[in-house]
This record gives C-alpha cells, structure tokens and sequence, in this order.
C-alpha cells in the first residue's frame, strides 16, 4: 500500500464516520427539527404541551372568519383539524386551500392561539391561465367523480 | 472542473510538464497558469451573455405566477444561486480531498480558488430568500432545516476561508483547509433533503432530477439559462483566481515566463 493508498482509504473511512455520526445524531434529534406539527400528530399528543410550538397543514376552505381584529380558521392536513384564533397581520400569500404555518399554544379548549402565521408557499410555479385552466379541469373532474353518487 | 481540459493545442506548454500522460500535463501549478490565463475571459464572457439572456427571459418573456405575482421573479437569481452554493462546494471539497490524498498542489489551490465563489452565491441565495420570504411567507428568517443548514454552509465557506488566511505555511493551509472542506460535505446532502426530511417552510424542489419539473416551461427555461450563466462565471472567476495564487506561491516571473523550471515540482 502505497501513502497516498493510505491516505484515500484515511479519508474515505472519515467522511464515512463522519456521515454515519451525523446520521445518528440527526435521528436523535429528530423531533426537535421538525419546523411545525400537522394536525394528525397535535391530535396524537405529539406537538410538545404547555408550551409553543408550529402547527402546519392547509387552510380548509371556507373556514376563514372575520370577528373585528381576530380571524379564525381551521388548519387540516386533510385527515385532521386543528382550529386557530389569530390577531394580527396575515401575510399576503395566506389563502383558503394554501399552506399556512402557525405558531403559538394550544389553549386548554382545544383551540389553538397563534401568536405569528406565515403562508407555506408549494413548488408549483405556473402563469394564472394555467392555474385557471387547471382549477376548471380540477372542477370537471370533481363533478364527474360525484356523478355516480348523485345517480345513486 | 477546470483542470479536466486536455488542451491540446498549448504552445506555451513548459517542456519538462510535457512529460507524463497527456491530461497530467496541466497538473503542474506554472504550466496550468497560462491556460488558466486563456480561458478565463472566454467564461467571463459566455456568463455575461447567458446572463443577459437569462435575465431578459426571467423578467420579460416568463409569465406572472398564478400565486405569488410578480415577486417569484427572485427565482430566477435564488435558485441558480443555491445549486452553485452546493455544487462548488461539492467541487472545492473534491479537489481538497484529491490534494491531500494525492499531495498535488495544484487541487488544493483550485479549493482555495472555489471558496470565495461559493460564499458569493451562498450568501447570494440566502439574502435573495429573504428578499422574497418577507413578501410570501411574511418573514425575513426562521429557523427552519433548509435556512439553517444553509447558513452552516455559509459559515463553512467562510471558516475555510479564513483558517486558509491563518496559517502562514501555504502547505500548511492547504491540509487544514481540506480537513475543514470535507467534513462540511455531509452538510450538503442535508441542505438538499432537509425540505423532505423534515417539515419545513421552505417549499420541496420543484425542479430535480427524479420528477417532471413543477413549473411553466419558459419560467424553467430562464432558471436553466441563469444557471449556466453561473456555471461560466463560476469557472471563470475560479481560474482567475487560481492564476493570483499561483502567481502569489510560484512567483510571478515563473507564472509570466510561462517556463516549467524545477519549481515545477512533484505532481504525482
């Protein structure tokens, strides 16, 4: 084996450590690295009591009320729900049926209190005549899926 | 990247290089010099004509999006921005590996040369993001995995960069910096998965290689184009770097006289 034999095998074998151990730790701390909680997991008692934290998922359609300064929503990730009470300033990307991220305390009734709310944009990017023709399309194929239904 | 050039049409090459293998010609610091020298304005200036064209596709021809207006337009400067932080560090951690396995000199000046760029389009991508997180998410930063452990990207650039400026013996540097640059690789592969790891505000890819990209065909053609605007400039502004430091470890009349003189030294 020649040096630099050696000194491939040395480097290779320490970035191997290296990936290995921060695999591990990475695992360890998984649960502090998650930036929000979706509903299913608050509903699972695993978003941390008593104290604050992020709940994340989508704006459910037509949850979106208006009471004077507060505005109240309920936040799905299509399984669960978790209904939230916010005073203050949304941001301009917040929409029914988007991404929303909140952060605050769940209070005692089950409601969840946000002190911030930021808007989780998605990877889609596309012009609006392709959001609209898409939306038509997500429409027509809605109606068709509901058509036996309404037939039975 | 740049050393991969088999060049062969070099009438400056030295003649003791010559000797060897015809891709290991350009191995030795003093005969790299002066190609280094050749090709650097030609990546200047495919960048500034790709970035040209780029830009003009990303803020005239691409369309509005659906969602964000016109403020998604960052894209086109934040996305290349991202992939080339990654990517150089990639390469500048791949030349430092190869120099201190190897003991070439001049992979690990190539590392020394990458470090600044890749800190550039660091910084770049983070700054950007925040430009456009404020407007779209509401916030400048959180403290989410894709932001975080982009900023230890930055640091790690920058902690290169600066324990390579704290050591006097340049061979000194050179081995301490490698150390540092492959470490911080497994922070690459972290920044990439970390939108699908773990949840995050920051949005999934939405062009990779596994999946049909999840945008509108001329905004994707003004990102790519605006990628390979980074791709020439980053070479470019890497082999000119390289030249400064040959020409500052070499001495400047070896670099200029173009002549392979027994500094040219061992190069595996």
């Amino acid at each position: 084996m020649k040096p630099r034999h050696k000194r491939i095998a040395a480097i290779g074998a320490g970035v191997l450590v290296l990936a290995v151990g921060t695999a591990l730790v990475l695992n360890a701390f998984q649960s502090n690295l998650v930036f929000f909680y979706t509903p299913t997991q608050i509903a699972n008692n695993e978003a941390p009591q008593g104290r604050s934290f992020r709940v994340g998922g989508m704006v459910e359609v037509g949850s979106v009320r208006r009471e004077g300064v507060e505005v109240r929503f309920v936040v799905t990730d299509t399984a669960r729900t978790v209904p939230v009470v916010y005073s203050g300033i949304l941001p301009d990307l917040f929409r029914e049926g988007k991404g929303v991220v909140a952060q605050g305390q769940l209070g005692p009734d089950g409601v969840f209190r946000a002190r911030e709310v930021l808007a989780k944009h998605d990877e889609n990017y596309m012009p609006p005549e392709a959001a609209e023709a898409l939306a038509k399309a997500h429409e027509k194929g809605k109606a068709a899926a509901t058509m036996p239904g309404a037939a039975r | 990247m740049a050393s991969s050039d088999s060049g062969n049409h070099a009438p400056g090459a030295p003649r003791r290089a010559a000797a060897g293998p015809l891709w290991l010609r350009y191995a030795a610091p003093v005969a790299f010099a002066p190609l280094a020298r050749r090709m650097t304005p030609w990546f200047f200036a495919a960048a500034a004509v790709l970035a040209v064209a780029g830009l003009y596709i990303g803020f005239f021809v691409a369309p509005t999006d659906a969602q964000q207006g016109e403020v998604y337009r960052v894209i086109f400067i934040h996305v290349p921005a991202a992939w080339m932080s990654m990517f150089i560090y990639l390469v500048m951690a791949f030349w430092a590996a190869v120099g201190l396995a190897f003991n070439t000199r001049l992979s690990a000046m190539m590392a020394s040369a990458l470090a600044p760029t890749g800190a550039m389009f660091t910084f770049l991508a983070l700054w950007t993001g925040a430009l456009w997180g404020k407007p779209t998410w509401g916030t400048w930063w959180v403290w989410d995995a894709r932001l975080t452990s982009e900023l230890i990207l930055l640091f790690l650039y920058v902690g290169f960069i600066a324990l390579q400026a704290a050591i006097d013996d340049p061979r000194r540097a050179d081995r301490a910096g490698a150390v540092l640059a492959i470490v911080g690789v497994v922070n690459v592969p972290i920044i990439y998965f970390s939108v699908r790891w773990w949840n995050t505000l920051h949005q999934g890819a939405s062009v990779s290689l596994t999946a049909a990209p999840k945008m509108a065909a001329t905004m994707l053609t003004g990102m790519l184009v605006m990628t390979l605007a980074c791709w020439m400039y980053a070479i470019g502004a890497a082999l000119w770097r390289v030249r400064a430091i040959i020409a500052e470890r070499e001495g400047d009349a070896a670099v200029e006289e173009q002549s392979g003189t027994e500094r040219g030294g061992r190069t595996t």
